[in-house]
């Protein structure tokens, strides 16, 4: 198994930039997100780590060894596609046995390795059964025994869970994450779903538009996210957005605007204008005390939480608060925030301002 | 708007029975919404309300009054389906005008103007009234769909999964303004959905499905918090509730084969030693993926908590469900 390093890394289709000089680092072993919307370049890095498609700058080190010009052939990766892509003609066996085969390996050999990738993911009932009539788990799982079973030093795979519905994919992330746990094996996971990276990722790199926004850990990037774009793509609901005219100097631990003040963590950087307060649902609570407030619009129960949507001067912000919790419709109540969760942006660029809770995600650039 | 009722229907198509003596009430004003898996009955319970199709035996009230010899037109609801299917060659507008330049409505031209704007408003699709209906995005063309419902004044809405083809950010957007929209015009909504959180968000009350069976009606808050079976208590929650084997515990009460523990109903720091086996940080929250004496199960905990896997938790049940060896609950 292998680390990745990807430094600088671009590519262009004509005039369009599909990656802008990405860099960061996949170690070994580890489950590694590439996250973010359709079209923000995801894909791309992915099949460029792959080998299917060629750089037009930058560099590509696998297991310290530069592959960025490399043909797919040389670079001893697999790659899953969306699950399912099976030879539908072929049985099981011959399905996993495939990739072996065709690289001329003895047939002894053949059976042996497939058996223990069998094994592994406990489908040794079903190898002599034709593909066509398998239920969508165990075509799944067929399909990444062909990917185990020839050893490679990674993994690519590309939203190999899209196609599912929501209570079977719930399974197999599991069950992918604990194959992942058993073979240890680097891999490389191409998603545009943020639960599904934060449920699965070792680490998470969020792009846009062609940009690296952020790379980290989830627990890491949901609390301190670097841009505006990370902390609305990241939670369900996202980070709310307190928008308003105002300045923080280095130093400060609390900001104003709607004739109120905040508290907020030790502020860094120094702003002026047009900026914006971060926080997230869960870091809002309802207080009769605070002097910011705001009409209840919609209460959506959820079980063990309930989500509170709150128009306030600044713009309606949703409140993660206990099902126990009553607000009524048409309601005002006050909003409390918890000071040393917030994040502020600016709003012109998107990027957060640094402060004491977030400033080693700007030392690691 | 009118209450609509199901009394003892019956539906079998061959040998499968899609619908089991189903008795249901969609109170006037309310949001119900029926939650099941594929195959449990749920559009075929729309298409007999809407006429669509017939049922074998029962009868279909709407406002009182049987109307299993109205055509789908004397039964004036709404139907609106997953697929949204608009008018390709006609604008927004158009697709809006359509049902209420009906012959049966008659409806006045300043009239069908003012609800086309009206409806555009609340759905903001405005702006996009004279575009084609091909030139829209997924999330407007189920918007203008689900406009075309509302420009009408029906009996009923039937929504049969609206939102199951859009992506999540839309989709969670769309929920509020559903039910918005449905609050304000105290409209008659029955929406089908396998979504839970469609369900639990929207729903005045909820209907749980089990092939063709009601099994349960109530506010979401009612089912999730006393389902009457193990199958409903499975359809609500995320993580799902754990289902156990009752002896892990002890202290059942008698009968109980099963004992359901919801993953925030798991008290940490005391009672039984558990294995973690992964431990998932989501954000707000972190899950803890457990093993105890065999068995698997699901917690949660602070979004912040030192755990790492393979250290070991001390865990007890708390405010526990229980079920019979059929799933029945027992109280």
């Amino acid at each position: 198994m292998a680390e990745i390093i990807i430094k600088n890394l671009q590519k262009k289709f004509g005039d369009f930039t599909a990656v802008q000089s990405s860099s960061f680092t996949i170690e070994d072993g580890e489950f590694f997100m590439l996250l973010g919307p359709s079209g923000c370049g995801k894909t791309t890095t992915l099949r460029m780590i792959a080998g299917l498609e060629l750089p037009t700058s930058g560099e590509i080190y696998l297991d310290g060894e530069e592959v960025g010009m490399k043909p797919a052939s040389e670079r001893d990766i697999a790659f899953v596609f969306q699950m399912f892509a099976l030879y539908p003609h072929m049985n099981v066996r011959k399905n996993i046995s495939y990739p072996l085969v065709s690289q001329g390996m003895r047939k002894v050999d053949v059976k042996a390795k497939v058996a223990e990738v069998a094994g592994i993911l406990g489908i040794e009932d079903i190898l002599d059964r034709p593909v066509g009539g398998l239920s969508g788990g165990d075509r799944q799982r067929v399909a990444l025994g062909r990917a185990i079973v020839r050893d490679p030093k990674a993994f690519m795979m590309d939203e190999p869970l899209g196609a599912l519905d929501a209570e079977f994919r719930e399974h197999m992330a599991e069950e992918l994450r604990a194959l992942h746990d058993r073979m240890n094996a680097t891999t490389v996971y191409v998603t545009h779903d943020q639960l599904e990276a934060m449920q699965m990722g070792d680490k998470i790199v969020v792009m846009n538009h062609g940009v690296v926004e952020q790379f980290g850990t989830p627990q890491d990037i949901y609390d301190k996210p670097a841009t505006m774009f990370v902390a609305e793509f990241i939670g369900s609901p996202c980070m709310n957005f307190l928008r308003f005219d105002g300045a923080v100097n280095k130093g400060d631990t609390s900001v104003a605007f709607a004739n109120q003040t905040f508290g907020i963590p030790k502020q860094i950087d120094e702003r002026g204008g047009k900026l914006v307060f971060g926080v997230r649902p869960e870091h809002i609570s309802l207080s009769d005390a605070s002097g910011y407030r705001g009409e209840v619009l919609a209460s959506e129960y959820l079980g063990t939480t309930l989500i509170i949507t709150v128009a306030t001067p600044n713009g309606d912000v949703k409140v993660r608060a206990d099902s126990a919790q009553i607000a009524k419709t048409g309601e005002t109540v006050g909003l409390d925030f918890n000071p040393q969760t917030i994040t502020l942006f600016d709003e012109a660029n998107g990027a957060a301002l640094a402060s004491e809770l977030n400033e080693e995600i700007f030392d690691r650039g | 708007m009118a209450e609509v009722s199901l009394s003892n229907v019956f539906k079998r198509f061959g040998d499968t029975v899609a619908v089991e003596d189903m008795s249901l009430t969609v109170p006037d004003g309310a949001f119900v919404v029926l939650l099941g898996p594929t195959g449990a009955g749920k559009t075929t319970t729309l298409r007999l309300i809407a006429g669509l199709e017939k049922a074998d035996s029962g009868d279909v009230l709407i406002n009182g009054r049987s109307v299993l010899n109205d055509t789908p037109a004397q039964r004036d609801v709404a139907m609106v389906f997953q697929q949204y299917s608009l008018y390709p060659h006609m604008t927004v507008r158009e697709n809006l005008e359509f049902p209420l330049k009906s012959p049966i409505l008659k409806t006045p031209a300043d009239e069908i103007a003012r609800k086309v704007n009206e409806v555009a408003g609340i759905l903001s699709i405005s702006h996009k009234l004279n575009n084609k209906a091909t030139e829209l995005s997924g999330g407007e063309m189920q918007r203008v769909s689900i406009g075309r419902a509302l420009v009408r004044d029906p009996s009923i809405y039937l929504m049969d999964e609206p939102l199951s083809s859009l992506d999540a950010k839309l989709r969670s957007d769309l929920r509020v303004e559903l039910k918005r929209i449905q609050a304000d015009l105290g409209a008659t909504m029955l929406y089908v959905t396998h979504d839970q959180v469609e369900a639990m968000t929207m729903a005045t009350h909820v209907g749980v499905l089990d092939h063709g069976k009601l099994v349960q009606f109530g506010t979401p808050r009612e089912i999730y918090e006393n389902p009457v079976s193990e199958y409903v208590a499975t359809r609500l929650g995320i993580p799902r509730i754990n289902i156990l084997p009752v002896d892990l515990f002890g202290n059942a009460p008698a009968g109980a084969a099963h004992i359901g523990l919801r993953p925030e109903h798991i008290k940490q720091g005391d009672g039984k030693e558990a294995l973690v086996n992964r431990v998932e940080h989501l954000g707000d929250q972190t899950r803890l993926h457990l093993e105890l004496e065999g068995h698997k199960l699901i917690t949660l905990t602070d979004a912040h908590t030192r755990l790492v896997a393979k250290q070991t938790l001390k865990i007890a049940p708390q405010n526990p469900l229980y079920f019979d060896a059929a799933g029945a609950r027992i109280v």
